[in-house]
């Protein structure tokens, strides 16, 4: 039951540091891989939360398509955050 | 344009698609019996797609093939459903289930994992992970070709 603390302590850290990377991220690719991280750990924590039906779904929609489609569209707009 | 990775990437990706691919088909396939289904599985196996774009940067010209099989599982989802109201009973009505014809086994108790149980919700889970798999491959096809990372051969 120990372990279960930590390891939900270490998820949740987990979280918050790669969600705040993806604010923090000027390069918008990094940005996307970070939020592909993000959805991982997400996914791990929807397993714990035995709801394997809904980490399946939020490891193949969130970590593989949703990356790549972002990763498409940053190739056709600027790759940098901002104006100029 | 030059839009194809190293042979190594490629390699690897090809023989990573088999593997995503039968376990798609696996969540597919056992949808009514563990966790899984036609939508997991669907974005299973286009997961797969997305991985041969982006390593290989040319595909051949499907864009109809996969609009008509997105059609074609949605049809067949919509006369699924209705099959309910055609015996007699609700629509979305299992009555399928039970009658000893195909995915129409019994069990008494818990199921202990027979396949050929359920009646229409495997042939359910079957035609939205068709759709499924048409839909998303189509939107990688589609973001892929726009943003110049697809060639397209004829």
């Amino acid at each position: 039951m120990m372990l279960y603390y930590i390891l939900q302590v270490l998820i949740l850290i987990g979280l918050v540091s790669t969600a705040a990377a993806v604010i923090w991220f000027k390069d918008l690719i990094s940005a996307a891989i970070a939020l592909g991280a993000s959805s991982l750990i997400l996914a791990l924590q929807f397993y714990l939360l035995r709801a394997p039906d809904v980490a399946i779904a939020e490891a193949a929609v969130g970590a593989a398509l949703t990356t790549a489609i972002f990763i498409f569209a940053i190739k056709s707009t600027d790759r940098t955050e901002g104006y100029k | 344009m030059n839009v194809k990775m190293s042979v190594v990437v490629r390699t690897v990706a090809d023989i990573m698609v088999v593997p995503i691919v039968v376990f798609g088909i696996y969540l597919i396939l056992h949808g009514h019996l563990t966790p899984g289904g036609g939508f997991q599985g669907g974005a299973v196996v286009a997961s797969s797609t997305a991985l041969l774009i982006v390593a290989h940067g040319a595909m051949k010209d499907n864009k109809t093939d996969l609009s008509n099989m997105e059609s074609t599982g949605l049809t067949l989802f919509f006369l699924l459903a209705m099959v309910g109201l055609i015996m007699g009973f609700s629509l979305f009505y299992n009555s399928l289930a039970g009658t000893g014809g195909i995915f129409g086994g019994t069990v008494s108790g818990i199921n202990p994992g027979y396949i050929n149980t359920g009646g229409t919700i495997p042939l359910m889970n079957i035609v939205v992970g068709m759709e499924v798999i048409a839909a998303l491959s189509l939107i990688l096809w589609m973001m892929a070709k726009r943003s110049g990372s697809l060639e397209v051969e004829k």
